[in-house]
């Protein structure tokens, strides 16, 4: 059992499509191993009572002849901001609490026509607003890595779920960074498309010209194949593109098997490092330079100076479009409803429902949003913040023009104590200050393991982003440098973990895993 | 937040804006928010130093185009999959309290 669950999801097609094990084999290795661990690790909000039976269908089409897609049998899990019509869909959301969707968003409907083995539902801060899932109603998630730490956020679930070996892969979402800072803490990969590159039909709304739902994995080539099922042209979604994608799958293939960046000119966005980022991430990412360096990589320093406004920019434009998203949850039509003592008109009992179904952090930000879009303010803030946005697409433009891809650490620190920052909203807001920018411009950006930080032991994560429409090449670098890195260190990442879960490896004495957790 | 420098939000606008958002906020709510939101809006005030006349605004990432489809009809929730989720229905249709009060 322990052997299926740390193979990767390339690794099971392989083994589903030649019969040597079956999906219902798979799957129940994966579900044993949610029940020994997350007690523990908290990563599912929703553990699918129907994984067995998906599984054995798939099974029986296999044994019939059937022609299966790569990823058929293989176990996934579902971040719980995406509706499933046969599993409670909450947002990490009291509001929302019990909720079951009457249809499937696009992207769950695509991993069942591919036969893909949904697992459950995961773990989010509400509403996906915050960077610690700390923010859920449900109680936060844990880091695999350290229990008393968080997993990253919002998609903290996601994340933790692949780092635990619960699940080889998930989806995410990611709007300031819900995606890739996640993967940076926990030491898994993690891809925010292009904007509109994968559906939203289905996916709660947080930030409508921010949000992008992606693939959550333990390797580049396993969110490579995930990220082939779930994107492309969505007639439901009118902010989907209509073009053709290339095939991720053999992007990665093509860099792990290269190992070369011979031509290739890797931008250093000197923004986003230096003051405020954790020694032990700007040590491992100088070395993960070196690497790309040696590799034959042309390493070229850009300046992104209005990135310096992200962060302010994101804080008004996220509030501004969640407090109108939000309000949809208005206790008429689904979801909660608190009658207020007394009765009441229809306003009472909405405002009783959001005050009891809303937790703090949801309504910090829909009031500062309220706040940001009301009449008198709205240039000061909300049209000031949409000026930002193009200033950062402008720096975006010219640092393309100099460098095919983009880098910086994917979070300014390894993953902090839970409770660390619950009370201080800004120094929680900072966590995303190197994500942020590429959902403002648009531009998909990857999170991918680049060494565990010498003081502390834990993992830390490098971001590669690309211009729009190019996230083909983030899955060619980016299997290139983990093919690079993990060649440096003998062995992936995940395997120093303390929840690795074939035995103990032994101990090397390679410099970059100085620190390892003993 | 130096003391000398007011807060750019009071009490009572958080409570208009809390009113304008429907939540019924506590007081205690409403204090604790006067003090983080005030400290927020300090911080991204600072997106005015750069968003100078000449920059225009971007609503959205990538350019967008109207999207338009055949005048057909498609597949729709039934109505009980449509009141499936209602917390309360009369019939085939939503149950809600008064939408105006006695005053009103």
């Amino acid at each position: 059992m322990s052997e299926l669950i740390s193979l990767t999801a390339a690794e099971l097609s392989e083994k589903l499509s030649s019969r040597e094990v079956s999906s219902v084999e798979v799957t129940q290795a994966h579900l044993d191993r949610i029940a020994e661990v997350d007690g523990d690790v908290h990563a599912f909000l929703h553990v699918s009572a129907t994984a067995l039976k998906v599984a054995a269908e798939v099974d029986g089409a296999r044994n019939l002849g059937a022609r299966l897609s790569p990823l058929a049998g293989v176990p996934v899990a579902i971040k719980d901001v995406l509706c499933t019509r046969d599993m409670p869909s909450t947002a990490g959301s009291r509001i929302l609490e019990g909720w079951i969707p009457p249809y499937d968003a696009t992207v769950v409907q695509r991993l069942r026509a591919a036969k893909l083995v949904p697992l459950g539902k995961t773990n989010m801060d509400e509403f996906a607003m915050g960077s610690s899932t700390e923010h859920s109603a449900f109680g936060p998630t844990r880091n695999p890595w350290d229990l008393e730490r968080i997993p990253g956020g919002s998609g903290g679930g996601s994340a933790a779920a692949v780092a635990a070996f619960e699940t080889p892969l998930a989806l995410g979402s990611d709007t300031g960074g819900s995606i890739r800072q996640p993967a940076a803490v926990t030491g898994t990969v993690g891809m925010k498309p292009t904007y509109g590159g994968v559906s939203r039909y289905g996916a709660i709304a947080l930030a409508s010209s921010l949000d992008q739902v992606g693939p959550v994995s333990r390797t580049v080539l396993d969110a490579a194949l995930l990220h082939d099922v779930v994107g492309g042209h969505d007639p439901h979604d009118s902010t989907s593109l209509d073009r053709d994608w290339p095939c991720f799958a053999d992007a990665a293939r093509a860099g792990k098997a290269s190992g070369s960046l011979t031509g290739v000119r890797v931008g250093v966005v000197r923004e986003l490092g230096g003051e405020g980022f954790q020694s032990g991430v700007s040590s491992r990412y100088a070395e993960a330079l070196d690497l790309m360096a040696a590799a034959g990589a042309d390493i070229v320093e850009v300046s992104a100076p209005s990135f310096t406004y992200a962060i302010a920019a994101y804080y008004l434009i996220l509030p501004a479009e969640a407090s109108s998203n939000l309000a949809k949850f208005d206790s008429v039509r689904f979801g909660l409803r608190v009658n207020p003592p007394g009765g009441g008109t229809v306003e009472d009992v909405m405002a009783a429902t959001r005050e009891a179904g809303f937790g703090p952090e949801v309504k910090r930000r829909i009031i500062l949003g309220t706040y940001a879009l009301s009449a008198g303010y709205y240039d000061a803030y909300y049209g000031s913040a949409q000026k930002v946005r193009t200033l950062i697409q402008r720096d975006f433009d010219s640092a393309f023009a100099k460098a095919d891809v983009l880098v910086s650490p994917a979070a300014p620190t390894t993953a902090f104590k839970l409770g660390e920052k619950l009370e201080d909203p800004l120094a929680m807001y900072l966590n995303d200050v190197a994500t942020i920018p590429a959902n403002l411009a648009g531009v998909p950006g990857m999170g991918l393991p680049m060494g565990l930080a010498p003081e502390d032991g834990l993992p830390t994560g490098i971001q590669i982003m690309a211009p729009a429409f190019e996230d083909a090449r983030i899955y060619t670098v980016g299997a290139t440098l983990e093919a690079l890195l993990e060649e440096s260190w003998g062995r992936s990442l995940l395997s120093h973990s303390p929840r690795f879960p074939l035995d103990p490896l032994p101990e090397i004495g390679d410099a970059r895993t100085e620190g390892t957790r003993k | 937040m130096s003391a000398t420098n007011p807060s750019p939000l009071d009490a009572a606008q958080v409570a208009h804006l809390a009113n304008l958002a429907r939540i019924a906020l506590t007081p205690e709510e409403i204090e604790k928010l006067t003090g983080e939101l005030g400290v927020i809006i300090e911080s991204i005030a600072k997106v005015s130093e750069v968003a100078t006349p000449d920059v225009p605004a971007t609503s959205h990432p990538i350019r967008l185009a109207n999207v338009f489809r055949a005048d057909v009809p498609g597949e729709t929730l039934t109505v009980e999959q449509a009141l499936s989720g209602a917390p309360e229905r009369d019939g085939d249709r939503f149950k809600v309290s008064a939408i105006l009060g006695e005053e009103q």
